[in-house]
Parts: structure tokens; sequence; C-alpha cells
């Protein structure tokens, strides 16, 4: 009854309207759209869709390579698990709007619970996989020019006269808002005013881009700004890309414990036989194997057991301040990120 | 009076001093002009599409074609073709519709039904895929009932389709409408009194004078389609391999920190939409062939 | 005009239906802000200086294209759709890699103390491509149905070159360039993807309208999302009005139709 591979109802259906588009035209259209709809999922059961967030491509295409693998030899009939990446947030909007999202893996627990608000999963959802929900987590450190010429060694440094900061706006980007905590975080623990420090900070942010790319690019390719603000994995991803002999990562005393969790969407659960491969799928994350894959992709994960000693060895220990320490994303959001909340009046108030 | 002689015709000049036809600009008037034009659209977009180029090609030409051979990749450039190829007949179709209808009538709101058809470019493109999502979305009447019907437009090929069609609504219909202003009905009035029917007239006269505009139109239209990242991406799910169009995929390789990828498939968008580009070459060189044969009554 | 309303109309009337649940006062305390107010200015003047420019060049553009013969006239003549084709980010990107200080051609301006990436210069040359094609493309069309007799004869009865452009031609090309003129405007109002690279989005100085949408968006506040939508589109639906007006009374006092 498990059939085979459910990609692309659509790209199938697609394939077959594009030709009839090419032999006449209108009227076909019409039709073509209601083919293209994709038939009523029938074949679906053994297919899973994990809306997630960027830049975890290339994370979960080697997740899902070992887990459908391991998932037959275990003696199931396989499984087809296709992804979908944007920003955290519009992907949490494009579930609640029907998305039919079975696995989300976001980058913040409050996009998560915006989707339980309407209704698509319980609202102790956190609760219901280890370490709350989060398989993998990391910090947010310095990515700071060759040799660190500013010399910028923690968060203070960063109100110097003189050094400007690339960070992307905490109010598009999820990614940012775990920067702007990390150093409201550090302010605390270090006698300071915390919002008189991120408004100092801020009036060092030359340009606030809108994701956590575009401040990578703005920096490392623009030249512009003397330290990124980043998350680690991206800062490694970044180095990678642009080339480790351009620029040196800085851990900052004090940082914030990021965890980007994951859950299952229970209103977009088929039936019992996609819940198990659902469940499993998450469980596996956890695993020693998925653990040892979160370490190679530059995430702080939890299990060391399976992961290569050079993947573990990078990430030097740190003071991490968890969001529940602040108070938890249901209060930190509206009160630092709402309309008219402190980030918002860092630039308003005169 | 004087003699009656034969004028002897004057002795050509060995190189007859060029005369400049009354309907042409002076020559450095001319010079100017291109300088200008050509120097503008070389920094505004020559430039850029090289720095698309030059990204692509960073790591040589091998890793740049192999970042393409995937399967991913190849069903964003099919499903980007099909979507155009959809939403372009459909705009095309209303446009000439829509201009004809226009421009042939009069009627009162003129100004208020042309600016209508406007306003999907002055949506903001987020806010047209907004407006979408909350005709169609799950938590919407309409959209519900199709969902449980089986028919989901958001987050599905249908929904991109719409997106498309309504961020490039007004080309062809905006690009017909002042041609059709200029030529005026006489010529279509004409016809119809010699007895030809709605349909005739329509394929021989009007048709024939509108084909410029339509051409343009169309392409616009085509460009468009293609590129629109905007609306799109709000209303497709950004499912890989399913509902992701080139744009979108741009977008994830380029936030992978996968810049060749990104790069590459950009050139090869700018590359497709260059392909439309030459058919419109090829129709206008045949175009032009009738037009000598037509034109000059 | 089924179409018209499936398509265009519905989208529209559901994004009003959410502003009439929000409620009137809601909108205007929503968009009644200094920030949200300095971010609709900016979108508003950049966009029309940007289309101003287009209307300029896309005439001249249109012009050369059709009766010049010149080299690599094709390759111009095709180069212009291609700001439709590349995605906006992608032209962001490449327009920033440009224009940015460390640039090719903004280490040239930075010279003369000229910053374009990350001003307000940098987010009107992104203004500028999105819309480069439409004036040129709505013009050409009406160039290419210009009958030279036109001009010969205004040439014969004794008319300069210039006089006949300026009473002649440019007022055959007047709705063509008008047109364009307002679907440049209207796009670069709306235009978010390829600015925000080369903005910088600095609150109150170069942040536009179309981020204000998102930020909200991103705060799952539609209503306020939905609340800046409609201000836009009620200001450019009053812009594009008048100009279509304009162009139907002008239509009727030059006498034709």
């Amino acid at each position: 009854m498990l059939t085979k591979i459910a990609i692309t109802n659509s790209a199938i259906a697609g394939r077959g309207t594009f030709a009839a588009m090419l032999h006449c035209s209108l009227p076909v259209v019409a039709i073509a759209l209601m083919a293209a709809t994709g038939a009523p999922g029938v074949a679906r059961a053994q297919s899973l869709l994990n809306v997630s967030y960027d830049p975890t491509r290339e994370l979960y295409r080697d997740i899902n390579t070992a887990f459908t693998e391991k998932w037959v030899a275990d003696g199931h009939d396989a499984a087809s698990i296709e992804t979908s990446h944007g920003g955290s947030g519009a992907q949490a909007r494009a579930v609640i709007d029907g998305l039919g999202a079975q696995v989300v893996t976001l980058a913040l627990a409050s996009d998560i619970d915006k989707i339980a608000e309407a209704g698509k999963l319980p609202e102790d959802w956190q609760s219901k996989l280890p370490h709350n929900s989060s398989p993998y987590t990391s910090t947010i450190v310095f990515l700071v020019r060759e040799g660190n010429p500013k010399g910028i060694n923690d968060w203070g440094d960063l109100t110097q006269e003189g050094v400007e900061v690339i960070t992307p706006n905490p109010k598009t980007s999820g990614g940012a808002r775990w920067n702007y905590l990390a150093a409201w975080a550090w302010a605390e623990k270090n006698g300071k005013d915390p919002k008189e420090f991120l408004g100092q900070l801020f009036t060092h942010v030359p340009v606030l881009d809108t994701g956590a790319r575009g401040a990578t690019t703005t920096f490392a390719q623009r030249g512009i700004g003397d330290v990124l603000l980043a998350w680690e994995n991206e800062a490694y991803l970044a180095l990678e890309e642009i080339g480790d002999d351009q620029f040196d990562i800085v851990v900052p005393s004090v940082s914030i414990l990021a965890e980007p969790p994951v859950a299952i969407v229970d209103a977009n659960i088929a039936d019992d036989a996609q819940r198990e491969l659902a469940t499993a799928y998450l469980d596996y994350l956890y695993t020693p194997e998925g653990q040892a894959l979160a370490f190679k992709h530059f995430y702080r994960a939890w299990d060391e057991s399976a992961a290569a000693p050079e993947d573990v060895a990078r990430f030097p220990k740190l003071d991490l301040v968890t969001i529940d320490e602040l108070g938890g994303w249901k209060k930190v959001q509206p009160e630092h990120f709402g309309d008219g909340g402190i980030f918002d009046q860092i630039y308003t108030a005169k | 009076m004087s003699d009656f002689t034969v004028a002897q015709p004057r002795p050509l000049p060995a190189r007859p001093t060029k005369f400049r036809r009354a309907t042409e600009e002076s020559p450095l008037t001319r010079v100017t002009l291109i300088l200008l034009t050509v120097g503008g659209l070389a920094l505004l977009v020559f430039a850029p599409l090289l720095v698309v180029f030059a990204e692509a090609m960073a790591d040589g030409w091998a890793t740049s074609v192999a970042s393409l051979g995937n399967r991913e990749a190849w069903s964003a450039i099919r499903l980007t073709l099909l979507i155009t190829a959809m939403a372009v007949p459909m705009n095309a179709v209303f446009g000439i519709a829509a201009a004809w209808f226009i421009t042939k009538f009069d009627f009162r709101g003129k100004a208020f039904l042309i600016t209508l058809i406007d306003l999907p470019f002055s949506v903001s493109p987020v806010v047209a895929g907004l407006c979408l999502v909350l005709l169609f979305g799950a938590n919407s009447m309409l959209g519900g009932w199709l969902v449980a019907h089986g028919y989901p437009i958001v987050f599905a090929v249908p929904g991109i389709v719409l997106a498309t069609v309504f961020v490039t609504f007004p080309f062809v219909a905006r690009e017909l409408i002042p041609v059709m202003i200029e030529q005026g009905r006489t010529e279509e009035e004409a016809a119809l009194t010699l007895g030809a029917s709605g349909w005739r007239t329509f394929r021989t006269v009007t048709l024939p004078n509108i084909r410029w505009a339509l051409l343009y139109g169309t392409l616009l239209c085509t460009a468009r389609a293609m590129g629109e990242f905007g609306a799109v991406s709000v209303v497709s799910g950004k499912i890989r391999g399913q509902t992701a169009t080139m744009p979108i995929t741009i977008e994830m390789m380029y936030n992978e920190y996968l810049s060749v990828a990104a790069f590459s498939m950009a050139a090869l968008l700018t590359a497709l939409a260059l392909i439309t580009l030459t058919l419109k070459t090829v129709m206008e060189l045949r175009l032009s062939d009738q037009l000598s044969a037509t034109r000059r009554h | 005009m089924a179409m018209l309303s499936i398509v265009v109309l519905l989208p529209i009337g559901a994004l009003l239906l959410q502003g009439a649940q929000f409620g009137l006062g809601n909108i205007w305390d929503t968009v009644n802000r200094e920030r949200v107010w300095a971010a609709l200015f900016l979108s508003f003047k950049l966009a029309f200086f940007a289309a101003l420019f287009n209307l300029i060049f896309g005439v001249l553009l249109a012009w050369v294209l059709v009766r010049y013969r010149f080299p690599g006239k094709r390759l111009i003549d095709a180069a212009v759709d291609l700001p439709f084709a590349l995605p906006t980010a992608v032209a962001g990107i490449a327009l920033t890699a440009l224009y940015a200080p460390n640039g090719v051609l903004g280490s040239l301006a930075a010279q003369i103390g000229w910053k374009i990436a990350y001003t307000q210069w940098g987010i009107f040359l992104a203004l500028v491509f999105v819309g480069l094609p439409f004036v040129t493309r709505t013009v050409q069309p009406v160039v290419e149905e210009i009958e030279t007799e036109v001009e010969e004869v205004s040439a014969t009865l004794g008319a300069s070159r210039f006089y006949t452009m300026r009473h002649v031609i440019l007022p055959m090309l007047t709705p063509a360039a008008l047109t364009g003129f307002a679907l440049a405007l209207a796009r670069a109002v709306g235009e978010y993807g390829s600015v925000i690279f080369i903005a910088g989005n600095i609150p109150l100085k170069t942040e536009i309208a179309p981020l204000l949408i998102v930020i909200q968006l991103e705060e799952f506040n539609y209503d306020a999302a939905g609340a800046i939508g409609i201000a836009m589109l009620v200001i450019s639906f009053a812009m594009l009005l008048s100009i279509n007006l304009i162009q139907i009374f002008s239509r009727r006092r030059i006498g034709h139709v």
C-alpha cells in the first residue's frame, strides 16, 4: 500500500500541460490550472515536507539522504523527503496559510509558537523532544577582518569610536534577533544598562540588511564595516565560501544559546503511517549519526559520540545565556521586537 | 532674350556632397544621442550583467555548468518555462481585449478603468502575494473550500501562475492602448462599412497595425514573468524541486552561500530571456519584409 | 473584463476587506507615524525622480533605436528588456557590487566624494534600473508607426528639424511616453527586491515603504501590513489616475480621437 516516491505531483502534471500549451493555447489554460493543482494526495503517505529556514539546505540534504537510507534499511518502503527554505518568519506564515508541512525546522521558537496559535500543533510542542526540541544549537560570534585590526574581542569593543558593526535588521531577520539578544545578555552580565548599550551599538551600524546573507555580503564583499555579527554556523559557511585568509572568527565572552527548534505539525499529518515517518525523521536528528551531521555543518549539537573530532574541536567553550534566562520568547518577542518595542525606540527616540 | 541653349547637365561632383534628408537630425546630434543612450545603458544594464556573469564564472566554466546539473535546478527551469508559457498567452489575449474595449468605444470612467489595469504595478509584489494568500490561503473562505476539495491554489503551481499573471497583467494592454489611440478607429470603420466581419476586420486591419506593440508587450511580459520573485515567493511555498521557480532557487542558493550556483542560474535566466529576444529579431525581420511590401501603399 | 476582475480586483478586494475589518481609524493610526511617513515620502519621491529620468532617457533611447543605424544596435535593443528578466534581488546584488565604495564604479564616485550605495542615490539607481524598459518599450512602437511623410511635410513647409521634433513628433509620442512614465513610477513605488540590497535600510533615512510592510509581516501583523499596503495603493492609484486623466484631457485638447 505504501507506494513509492511522491515527488512533484505538480511537476509531472506540469510537463504534460507544457506540451499541451504548445499545441493550443488558451482553452487549455483553465484545464491546465486544474491539472497542475496536483491530484488530491493519494500517494502522499510516504512523503514528508520539511519546511525549514535559510541556510539549512546543505544540512538537510545530508540528513535526508542518510535518513531515507536508514529508513529503508530498517525494513520500510522508500520515503521521499521534500524541503523548503526561506526566511524563518515567512516560512511560518506560509505554514499558517496552508503550506502542507508535516515537519517544521525553523530558526526561532516564537515562529513555531505562531503556528501553534493558529491551531496546527499543540501549545506545548516544545516539550515533546529533548533539549527544548532543539536537536542542534548555535551561537552568535564576531567575524572580523584578517588580523583583527580594530582589536575587537568582546561586545564592549563594538561601541568604540570608529568601529562599524554589520548586523541584519532584527525586525526582518530571525538570526539578527539572536545578535541583539546576545548583546543584551552581555550588557546585563557586565552591569551596563542594556537598553542604553544597544542604543549605542546601533549607532555604529551603517547598513541594516534584511537578511543574514545580505549582511554577510555587505561585510565580506562590499568591504563595509569592521565586524559582522553572525550565527556561528553561517560564519563558518562564509569562511568556506569567501576564503578563511581574509577573516577571523572572534568568540565573545558571553553569547546566547541560539536554539533552532523542530516540531511535527499535527494538523498536516495525513495518517498514522505518515506520523510514524515524521516522528522517526525528527528522532533521527537526535541519533549519534544525525548529531554528527549537524556538527559537520557547523552546528553545536549535543551528542559528540559519532562526530568527527575536528568538527567538535572547532567550537570553543563560552558562557552561553539561554533565551529562558531573558524571559522566554513569549515575553522577549513583543517587548523587544514588537511594533513600538525597544528596538523601534532605539531609532525613534530622539 | 538670350539664345536658347540646351542646358548641359552639370557634371556631378566627384564625391557627391552629402545632403541630409529633412527627416534626419544632424550627424553631430545623432552621434551625441547614440553615445548618450549607449553609455547610459552600459552603466545601468550591461555593467550589472557583467557582474552576474563574472560571479557565475568565478570558479570557471565547468563549476558553473556543473552547479546547474541537478534535479532541483532542472525542475526550477522547467517550472519557470511552464509558468511563463501559461501566463503570457493569458495576458496577451486579455491585453488585446482590454485595449480594444478601451480604445474603440467611448464610455465614462475610461481613465478609471485604465488605472485599474495599472494597479498590479503599483502594488508592491510582496503585497500582491499577500493579497493572493488572503484570498486563497487556507484561512480564507474561498481558499478553505478549494483546499477541502483538493485544489490548493497557493503553495502550488496555480498560485504561482496567478501571481505571475497578476504582476505582468498590464504589459500587453498598456503597450497596445497608446498605439491604438494614435491610429484612431477610422480604418476599422472603413473596413466594417465595406462589409468585413468583425473578426476579419480585427485580423486584417487591427492586428497588422498593432503588431509592433503586441510584440513588445509580449516580450516585456515574458521577461517579467520569468524574473518575478517578490509575489511568487509569497505564494510558492518554496518546495525544492516542486514549487521553486528559477528566481526562488537563485535566492535559496545565494542564502546557502552557494553564490556560483546562484549566479550561474541567474546568468541562465538572462540567457533564456535573450532567446525570446532573438525570437523577436527573427519576427522583426519577417515583419519588415511584409512591411516594405505593404507600407508604401 | 471578467479576467480583470478575477485576476486583479479579487485579490485587491481581499486586501481592502482585510483593511475594512481592521477599521479606518486603525489604518490611520498605523500610517500616521513619523517613520511610516518618512518611508512613504522617500519611496514616492525617489520613484518620481527615477521615473522622470526614465521618461527622458527612454524617449531618447526609443528614438535612437528605431531611427538610427549603428553597430551593435541589435544588442542594445535586446538589452532593454533585461532588467525585467533578471530577478530583482540579483539586480540589487549586482548593482551594489558595482556601486559600493569598493566596487568598480563606486570607488570612482568615492574619489569625488560621491557615495552611491547605501544612500538615497543607491535607491534611485535601483529604481531607474527596474523601470528602465517601460518608457522605451511604450514609445518604440509609436515611433515605428510614425510615417516619415509627416516629417517631410513639416520640413517642406519650412519647419526646422527642431521645430518638427518639438511640435510634430513629441505630441505624437506624448501619450505613449506618459503611459511609460506612469508604469515606471508605479513599479518603482512598489519595488522591494533590488532596493533592500543597496539601500542600507536605516530607519528614517533609507528605509522604503515596502520594507515596512515586510517588517510588519515578520511580526505576523497582517493588519498593519495591509494598512501600509492600502496607504501605498491609495496614493499610487490617485497618482496614476491623475496621469491617465491628464492624458485623456490633453488628447481632447489636441483633438485626437
